[in-house]
């Protein structure tokens, strides 16, 4: 496997040498989120497999274009899992994108985000050269926490080619329970029940309805599924309805248009915003749909203690992510020189300055 | 550790200058200059390492640090920031050519919001006085560092502070939402916000234990979580160190996430004992703390398997704790484990190296070994459920030479750590204490990048500077003298 990471570094110093851009690629299933890289795909696709997992040491390190699948069925197979329940949004989805996006699902706001997962990387920097930051253990403070810095950072800041992620176990039993109730009410109880010691895995609501997904130990769900209240789903449908919010194939994400991802304070009241919604982590994001002007947006998100991304659709040139103020953008910009100082890393995939 | 540096004399023609140009904006009172004045902050936790700041500046207001960083950035003066002065690498150890900015002022409970269950802290409240102000709403700060009752929420920030309750609940930066911080220009930039996460790169997690050499921070927003409605503790003991290894993979294995979950030796047990009374074997070779917290039934349904695999792991006496005071007890000496060492040795000195759990046995023997090697004392302390193990080296300053083959000890024990697959440091930091040991966990790529990272927020090294990162050159110097496993690490770099 040296000899594919040899040559990955040979065409980054290339690249580099001559200031060409390189599209980072895995299984290319996220290609659609971020802005548009216009240059020569870098392929990771061939330095995959796992590792090393050690189930009781509750770490797993694979290769970057390891599929998730794969990863997922290894671990399920120990009776363990990621945590953070990542989307894959499509079938050859890579662990290396999974980092690179950053991205989380339903399980975020109770269980922690793919970073929190972060233990350790290995890269090759804009330079070629061949990093390792973190490691395989759970603490650890060694040097600048590189390793959370590339989660989300969507390969601007080196290729990815390792990653060691904790891994937890998967809950012994799991109820999903569905109420009707209106969205201010709906935001009202996610985040009471958030300050109350209830093993609360997943809460998403639209179209009038709330669903809570509890897991643990058996007893403890059957308790909190007494105090909740609300009407419980077989587990298939359950299956079906979590992975739908977290692949967007739920019916609320069909047809195109625009989505747009609201990160805010989780007790923000309704977002008086034209389209519709999907509530998910105990109200702190919200998907809509909507042709809302891209200001508008950005600006409802902002007074709610957070920030709005163009995640699907629409048009791209307007900015994604949202703008950074200048004293922020610049250490972007330091920090975007200090790891790939000529450029050529996705260039434009998260701000057009980076 | 390394051998003291002398302190450093403070050159006092640019005292003056200093003090002149911070009594432009600052009370005479918040500028400390006089050795008897200074001589308080010459050392945080750390004590071996001691320098006596050339100044001291102890602003009140947000606008009197950005102002004395401006000034400090404009003389090219380096800063120090010091929280309550806890940390046990040297993170706060001042420089004689330097001014201290203490953040003890800063002890702002700002805003609670129960219903988003987070608050928003100035750097100098202490990490306990979060969860005591939450505590009517049925909250908590979950980081529980030992030094909890006095080490300040900054200091976790910069240090990425854990405790014993991290394998659950994890560590700092699993636990702060947002940072406001100056940087080292003046500037206030607010970093993470009120969401779950933030646009851009996660700065909020490069910031958290960056040892304060990228800003100053001036507030923290926590998570807060909701108290569990009740915990137990399994309290094991074994004649085998091994044996106790298994038992915690046993149950780790079995999809059980204990709250707490630490591993003492006998030495630590014996020390422990002594001191406070918790109820411990002292007979044995280890005894386990496992804590399982969660609904009364989660508990009762989890205490139950836990000491089943106990039993079945070997262990030669469980017990659980029978009510809140017994568990307490259970954890106050655990957590008076260093004080304990302090107890029975003039000095002591822990290290924190963190390994992979099955490596627990290889690592405690080997260092039994160098226990004989040395002619030193070693009593061990393990958070086993994530692998941070802290050695206590004891020792005795005032016996020539000992000072020296402990911080050989320990640098050895770190070599194993990382010959094991683990880290120098889990949770204590880099400081000046292990900049050595740095250069053998890190390549000089990556210690270059590390360097690239900091003149990313500071261009001219004045925050905190030759902490925590070594230099290139430093490194060739440690390589010489200490070649490790008989390779040299850079054989490249020219030699002076």
């Amino acid at each position: 496997m040296q000899d594919v990471i040899d040559n990955l570094s040979r065409l980054i110093r290339e690249a580099a040498k001559q200031k060409r851009p390189l599209c980072i690629r895995g299984g290319g299933t996220k290609d659609f989120y971020g802005g548009p890289v216009h240059s020569y795909k870098l392929n990771i696709g061939d330095y995959r497999g796992i590792v090393t997992y050690e189930p009781t040491e509750l770490v797993i390190t694979a290769r970057a274009g390891t599929p998730l699948a794969e990863i997922e069925a290894a671990l399920l197979e120990k009776g363990q899992m990621l945590a953070f329940e990542p989307p894959h949004f499509g079938e050859g989805s890579t662990l290396g994108g999974c980092v690179a996006a950053g991205l989380s699902g339903p399980r975020r706001a109770y269980a922690g985000a793919l970073r929190d997962f972060v233990l350790g990387v290995r890269i090759l920097d804009g330079k070629g050269d061949d990093l390792k930051f973190g490691g395989q253990v759970m603490k650890n403070v060694a040097g600048y926490d590189v390793s959370r810095l590339m989660a989300g950072a969507l390969g601007t800041l080196g290729v990815l080619l390792e990653v060691s992620l904790k891994v937890l176990p998967l809950p012994v039993s799991e109820t999903t329970l569905h109420l009707k109730c209106a969205e201010a009410e709906a935001i009202e109880r996610m985040n009471q029940w958030a300050a109350q010691p209830l093993p609360i895995t997943a809460t998403a609501y639209r179209d009038g309805e709330l669903g809570v997904r509890l897991s643990g130990a058996r007893v403890a769900v059957d308790a909190a599924a007494k105090k909740i209240g609300g009407a419980p789903a077989a587990p298939a449908e359950a299956e079906r309805f979590w992975s739908g919010v977290r692949e967007q194939t739920d019916t609320f994400f069909s047809g195109g248009g625009r989505l747009w991802r609201l990160s805010v304070k989780s007790t923000t009241p309704p977002l008086a915003l034209p389209g519709q919604q999907l509530i998910e982590w105990g109200g702190a994001l919200r998907w809509l749909k909507s042709s809302s002007d891209v200001k508008t947006i950005r600006d409802a998100a902002a007074r709610a203690g957070g920030h709005a991304t163009l995640f699907r659709g629409g048009d791209k040139t307007l900015g994604v992510f949202h703008p950074l103020p200048p004293a922020l953008m610049k250490l972007h910009r330091n920090l975007k020189q200090a790891f790939d100082p000529s450029g050529i890393l996705n260039p434009g995939r998260l701000y057009p300055d980076l | 550790m390394t051998a003291v540096a002398a302190q450093i004399a403070v050159d006092l023609a640019r005292q003056r200058e200093v003090v002149a140009a911070l009594e432009a904006f600052l009370p005479r009172t918040s500028i400390l200059f006089d050795h008897e004045d200074v001589k308080p902050y010459e050392c945080d936790g750390l004590t071996a390492y001691r320098q006596v700041p050339m100044v001291v500046a102890l602003p009140q207001t947000e606008e009197q640090v950005c102002r004395i960083l401006k000034t400090c950035h404009m003389l090219k003066v380096p800063v120090v920031a010091r929280g309550a002065g806890t940390g046990l690498s040297g993170g706060a150890l001042p420089l004689g050519n330097g001014v201290l900015l203490s953040l003890a002022k800063f002890k702002g409970i700002l805003e609670i919001d129960g219903r988003a269950r987070t608050a928003r802290v100035q750097p100098g409240v202490r990490n306990l006085a979060i969860s005591e102000a939450v505590a009517p709403l049925g909250l908590y700060y979950a980081p529980d560092p030992s030094s909890q009752s006095a080490c300040s929420i900054g200091g976790n920030v910069a240090e990425n502070s854990g405790g014993v309750h991290c394998l659950k609940y994890g560590l700092t930066v699993h636990n702060i939402l947002r940072l406001r911080v100056a940087t080292v220009e003046g500037d206030i930039v607010e970093i993470g916000d009120d969401a779950l996460d933030a646009a851009g790169y996660d700065l909020l997690a490069l910031l958290t234990g960056s040892e304060g050499m990228l800003a100053v921070i001036l507030e923290v927003t926590v998570r807060l979580l909701p108290k569990p409605e009740y915990a137990q503790v399994v309290m094991a003991a074994f004649d085998d160190i091994e044996k106790a290894g298994q038992s915690v993979a046993n149950v780790i294995a079995s999809g059980i996430i204990p709250s707490g979950f630490e591993m003492m030796d006998q030495p630590a047990t014996r020390a422990v004992e002594d001191y406070a009374r918790a109820g411990y074997r002292t007979d044995v070779a280890a005894v386990l703390l496992c804590e399982i917290d969660g609904t009364h039934e989660e508990v009762a349904d989890g205490i139950r398997r836990v000491q089943d695999m106990m039993d079945a792991s070997g262990s030669v006496q469980t017990e659980v704790s029978r009510d809140e005071a017994q568990r307490l007890r259970f954890w106050a000496g655990r957590k008076a484990a260093f004080a304990a060492a302090g107890a029975i040795s003039p000095d002591y000195y822990c290290m924190d190296g963190t390994i992979p759990r099955k490596r627990l046995g290889e690592v405690l023997r080997r260092i039994a070994l160098l226990e004989s090697k040395y002619g030193l004392r070693c009593a061990n302390v393990f958070h086993a459920g994530d692998g941070n193990l802290h050695p206590i080296i004891l020792y005795d300053a005032n016996q020539p030479g000992e000072l020296a083959r402990t911080e050989a000890f320990g640098a050895e024990i770190l070599e194993i750590c990382l010959e094991v697959g683990g880290t120098i440091t889990g949770e204590h930091g880099v400081g000046v204490e292990k900049i050595n040991s740095m250069c053998v966990q890190f390549k000089p790529a990556e210690l270059e990048t590390f360097h690239r990272v900091k003149r990313a927020f500071d261009e001219h090294g004045l925050l905190n500077p030759g902490k925590a990162v070594p230099t290139l050159h430093r490194c060739a110097e440690y390589g010489r003298m200490h070649v490790h496993r008989g390779q040299d690490k850079f054989p490249d770099l020219p030699r002076y």
